[in-house]
């Protein structure tokens, strides 16, 4: 069986695909799990800045699938965290450099030796996110409570169901601002639930140390952090692993959805 | 209108056949009266005149040709029975020899191949197609029927039917029903707030404040203009 490959998706661009694909496998390199993440936005590479590892790359995924390189040559691997790789996309050539089989063939190489493949997808929903889609167990679907977001969400849902193949996918709603759901400035969680109806994994909420954090490359979930948003991604992480978290909604506490997910004991 | 001025499509365009008496300037002025009566429906033709044997000269037919020039309109040629309007029509570049072709009548096409019998009325809506999901963004449903989706139509959505579109769920996305034409169609959904609904040649959107309280809503065209009303 070996490892799990989940590919983190969205639609829309901008939404934190690649800031929560990093800080998710930061979350569960830390728990002890063996993880590789996979940059498949081809010719806009992104994961390695996030993750501070640009200036490591040597080959990339290109290289390996047109056989310049061995895969474990592409690999760099993260030293602030045991058992953290990047397979860095190529940033020269374009997305049709690699094909939906490439990512199969690519993913199954190195599922004996890891216990979560994750994928960052471009956005959009063309090549680059057939490939991205490919190779998948799951995937997560990544959208802000905005109503673009929420639009490509579920186009990008709507296509992953169209697929022969029944493909687990869960939500993740990322930038949740707290006091402007509460104003009903925002889409609540609710809302967004009500359209999308599909497994929630979590809610991150908006927090500017992300920002911080991305520009020094520097992943929060790294370094224990304490703000919100790092404790977000270690939750879902260990949702990931199987483990109960109860899920922070960061609601009013008085709606329907929530007396329900309490009542059956998802939530605190 | 009077009969003076006939009109029929022919393979190069229509076909203005012009009785022989009456002043010309007036039977020309008829012509453009027509024509501009007609809206954007003879803009681009080209157009044909059969002007039988009467005498036209060749300042007449050009100023014709200007006029209609301005309504845009090509005149492409000038059929006659009379030398001197052929002539005159020839100096001016105009064709001449459609006669023999379009007016002989038309051979006797042969009895159409029978048709397969019209479906019986008491039939009407048997047809459609029955959705059991959810529709997301950017799916699209055609149907020469009825549709009817069992799960919610959300923005970005569209269903075409030339029948009637029941939601049993919530209707975001956009639909038109009766889209051949059939002004009796209905759309009803258990929240009906779409982004565009369309039935037949009508159209509207939602009104604003869709944060009532959802319920059951049938769509129909009223009065000429689609109205919404408890679906019970």
């Amino acid at each position: 069986m070996g490892a799990r490959v989940i590919t983190v998706t969205s639609g829309k661009g901008g939404v934190g695909k690649t800031t929560a694909t990093a800080n998710l496998a930061v979350s569960l390199a830390s728990l002890g799990k063996r993880v590789v993440c996979v940059d498949a936005d081809i010719g806009l590479r992104n994961l390695d800045v996030v993750m501070g590892l640009e200036n490591r790359i040597v080959y990339d995924l290109v290289d390996v699938v047109e056989g310049r390189c061995r895969l474990r040559q592409a690999m760099v691997k993260d030293k602030r965290v045991a058992d953290l790789y990047l397979l860095p996309a190529a940033q020269t050539r374009d997305k049709t450099a690699v094909s939906p089989q490439d990512m199969i063939a690519l993913t199954n190489q190195l599922r004996t030796d890891y216990d979560f493949i994750l994928i960052d997808s471009p956005a959009g929903i063309e090549w680059g996110f057939r490939n991205a889609l490919a190779p998948a167990d799951e995937v997560i679907v990544i959208t802000n409570p905005e109503a673009p977001a929420v639009r490509d969400a579920d186009r990008i849902i709507g296509l992953i169901e169209a697929e022969e193949r029944r493909i687990p996918t869960s939500l993740l709603i990322n930038r949740a601002k707290p006091e402007m759901i509460r104003r009903g400035d925002m889409l609540s969680v609710n809302d967004v639930m009500e359209i999308l109806s599909i497994r929630l994994l979590g809610v991150i909420p908006d927090d500017e140390m992300v920002l911080i954090s991305t520009n020094r490359g520097m992943p929060l979930a790294m370094d224990n952090h304490r703000t919100p948003a790092a404790e977000s991604f270690r939750n879902i992480a260990r949702r990931l692993t199987g483990e109960k978290v109860p899920l922070e909604l960061f609601d009013d506490n008085s709606g329907i959805f929530r007396r329900l997910l309490r009542r059956l004991g998802l939530v605190s | 209108m009077d009969d003076s001025i006939t009109l029929k499509g022919i393979r190069e365009g229509l076909l203005v056949t012009i009785k022989p008496d009456g002043r010309w300037s007036d039977v020309i002025g008829r012509l453009m009266t027509l024509i501009d009566s007609q809206g954007g429906f003879f803009r681009g033709a080209q157009i044909t005149l059969a002007l039988g044997p009467r005498e036209v000269r060749r300042h007449e037919l050009a100023n014709v040709r200007k006029l209609l020039e301005k309504r845009d309109v090509v005149l492409l040629g000038v059929l006659s029975e009379s030398a001197s309007t052929q002539g005159a029509a020839r100096k001016l570049d105009l064709k001449t020899d459609l006669t023999r072709v379009e007016l002989e009548p038309e051979e006797p096409v042969e009895a159409l191949p029978l048709r397969p019998p019209p479906i019986d009325p008491e039939e009407r809506g048997t047809e459609g197609v029955l959705i059991h999901r959810t529709l997301r963004n950017g799916r699209t449903i055609h149907s020469n029927g009825h549709v009817v989706v069992v799960g919610d139509v959300n923005a970005g959505a569209m269903i075409v039917a030339a029948g009637d579109v029941i939601v049993w769920g919530k209707l975001r996305g956009t639909v038109h029903a009766g889209a051949n034409g059939d002004e009796s169609a209905v759309v009803c959904a258990l929240y009906l707030a779409p982004t565009q609904l369309r039935i037949a040649g009508h159209i509207t959107i939602s009104p604003e404040d869709k944060r009532r309280k959802p319920k059951p809503e049938m769509a129909l065209v009223r009065n000429g203009r689609i109205e919404a009303e408890a679906w019970q």
